[in-house]
């Protein structure tokens, strides 16, 4: 009996204080209304994680009418995201292939592809390990007993870290101790935890503040793998397109660039135009698909 | 489709589920008649993977058999190799994350037998373990099945613990559900969808057979 009555009276109750709430919460007529902050949001490869971070906080300083919330995951799993119109406004890509897969499929237009990094790939070792890296770079590997690389069959680091091994003579006695990170900051994880002596990670993340103090590295020089050329792109759906773009030319900016160096990246040959079609711009890059075993 | 994952997901499972029959069994009818005070920490400790995320035991996993830890170096010592990125490791993390999904369901079916039965039986000379498996365990057959069948069933599944702690080789600890998401990762959405369409159909048909079971138990 009065549970039957206590319920309608407690939806009168609720509908009453929304109606009470609603227009209290509205701007009045004539207070002034500060300018809306654009937000771009990034879905961006996770060796771009403490790069990004700092180039956010920087353009922050020089205009504060941008909020930029970036997204870090694999590049692979934001593309499936993408393609059912995920709603990022911009897509840094550790792969150009992403982007420009994207574009192929009827998704943004080929001007707003854009290469604006490429990826280094170092030996990395924990402080405790004693194997010297410095003497033996690559060969190294051959003494320990778990390495660890980003899988090569989707990560762009894998497939560098593949190429340079086989470069090297030593893949086949290396497989079978491999173990397989789903992205490079999963890769580096697992360094890091010591549960791979040693891993084939991005310089971007072992010169970061966050993990610099945690280990020694040597550097895979850019010859022994195809370049890394990481793409973007700028999505159609971008709620501020303007925004969206002035994040893009921030990280193709003098300063953007400086800073990305700074992070361990280097610089396409031509920053930034990626065009859709293979053949024309860097054909050695673009023309790498995602191989299926 | 990648076969060696398919057969790798099959033995992950069917290892998970024997050994938590083997030690879950005894654990649940701890759990359905015992009268201790700390029997709620030990319940809740069972239940823990239902609410952990994946991630959380994946990490902790990492983290505590490590060749640095204590655990690592005792199983280096005796079986050589790390725990991290081996089947044998894989298998004990799916064990822990899978506990309750075996455990639970057992203890309830313990519970809901009548345990005069089961003194009767002692009465009558039996031993406890004669009495659990000649009296207790043919009472709650359905129940024990549904649980063995849900770990068995839910390992299959599994992603999040295999993903953390696996490493991602094949034939070790490249399940069907990496293996699914190594497709997705490298634009194969056809070889994805066949995996998919699998699984699908192996839950559609296991989660059947578990509702055929229960409605044939007294209700719980």
């Amino acid at each position: 009996m009065h549970v039957n009555r206590l319920v309608p009276t407690l939806f009168i109750l609720i509908a009453a204080a929304g109606a009470v709430r609603t227009p209290a919460s509205e701007p009045r007529l004539g207070q002034p209304v500060a300018a809306p902050a654009r937000t771009v949001r990034v879905a961006a490869a996770s060796d771009l994680k403490f790069a990004l971070d700092e180039a956010i906080s920087r353009l922050k300083r020089l205009d504060a009418s941008i909020e930029v919330e970036a997204a870090y995951g694999s590049s692979g799993n934001f593309h499936a995201q993408l393609r059912q119109h995920a709603p990022f406004d911009l897509y840094l890509s550790a792969d150009a292939v992403y982007p420009r897969d994207l574009v192929r499929s009827g998704i943004g237009l080929e001007r707003d592809l854009f290469t604006y990094a490429v990826g280094r790939l170092v030996v990395w070792v924990p402080h405790r390990s004693t194997l010297p890296i410095e003497r033996d770079h690559l060969r190294t590997l051959v003494g320990a007993r778990r390495v660890a690389i980003a899988n090569p069959r989707h990560a762009p680091y894998g497939r560098a870290a593949e190429a340079a091994l086989r470069r090297e003579g030593i893949w086949n006695q290396i497989q079978p101790r491999l173990v397989l990170g789903e992205n490079i900051a999963q890769t580096a994880q697992f360094v890091q935890s010591g549960a791979a002596d040693v891993g084939l990670v991005a310089k971007s993340l072992v010169v970061a503040p966050a993990m610099a103090g945690a280990g020694r590295y040597w550097e895979i020089p850019a010859h022994e793998h195809a370049p890394l050329v990481q793409g973007g792109l700028v999505l159609p759906w971008a709620s501020s397109r303007e925004a969206a773009l002035r994040v893009r030319d921030y990280l193709l900016s003098v300063e953007g660039r400086k800073l990305l160096q700074a992070f361990g990246f280097g610089l396409p040959d031509d920053s930034s135009r990626l065009s859709a079609s293979p053949g024309e711009s860097s054909p050695r890059a673009w023309s790498r698909e995602p191989k299926v075993n | 489709m990648d076969w060696t994952a398919v057969a790798l997901t099959l033995k992950l499972a069917a290892c998970t589920t024997v050994v938590l029959g083997v030690f879950g069994l005894p654990l649940a009818y701890w759990l359905a008649t015992t009268r201790r005070a700390w029997r709620p920490l030990v319940d809740a400790a069972v239940a823990v993977p239902l609410l952990l995320p994946p991630t959380v035991l994946g990490f902790y996993f990492l983290m505590s058999t490590g060749p640095e830890t204590l655990v690592g170096r005792l199983y280096e010592r005796l079986a050589g190799g790390t725990i991290p990125f081996s089947f044998a490791g894989v298998l004990a993390a799916s064990v822990l994350y899978n506990l309750p999904f075996a455990v639970r369901p057992f203890a309830a079916g313990f519970g809901a037998v009548d345990p005069r039965l089961v003194e009767a039986a002692r009465c009558l000379g039996a031993s406890p373990a004669r009495a659990f498996m000649r009296v207790m365990l043919p009472l709650s057959w359905p129940s024990v099945l549904t649980g063995l069948v849900l770990a068995f069933a839910h390992t299959v599944g599994e992603f999040g613990v295999v993903l953390m702690v696996g490493g991602n080789i094949p034939g070790v600890t490249r399940t069907i559900a990496l293996s699914i998401y190594d497709d997705v990762q490298a634009l194969d959405y056809a070889g994805a969808n066949e995996a998919s369409l699998l699984l699908l159909v192996f839950a559609v048909a296991v989660l059947t057979l578990t509702y055929g079971l229960q409605r044939r138990v007294v209700p719980l």
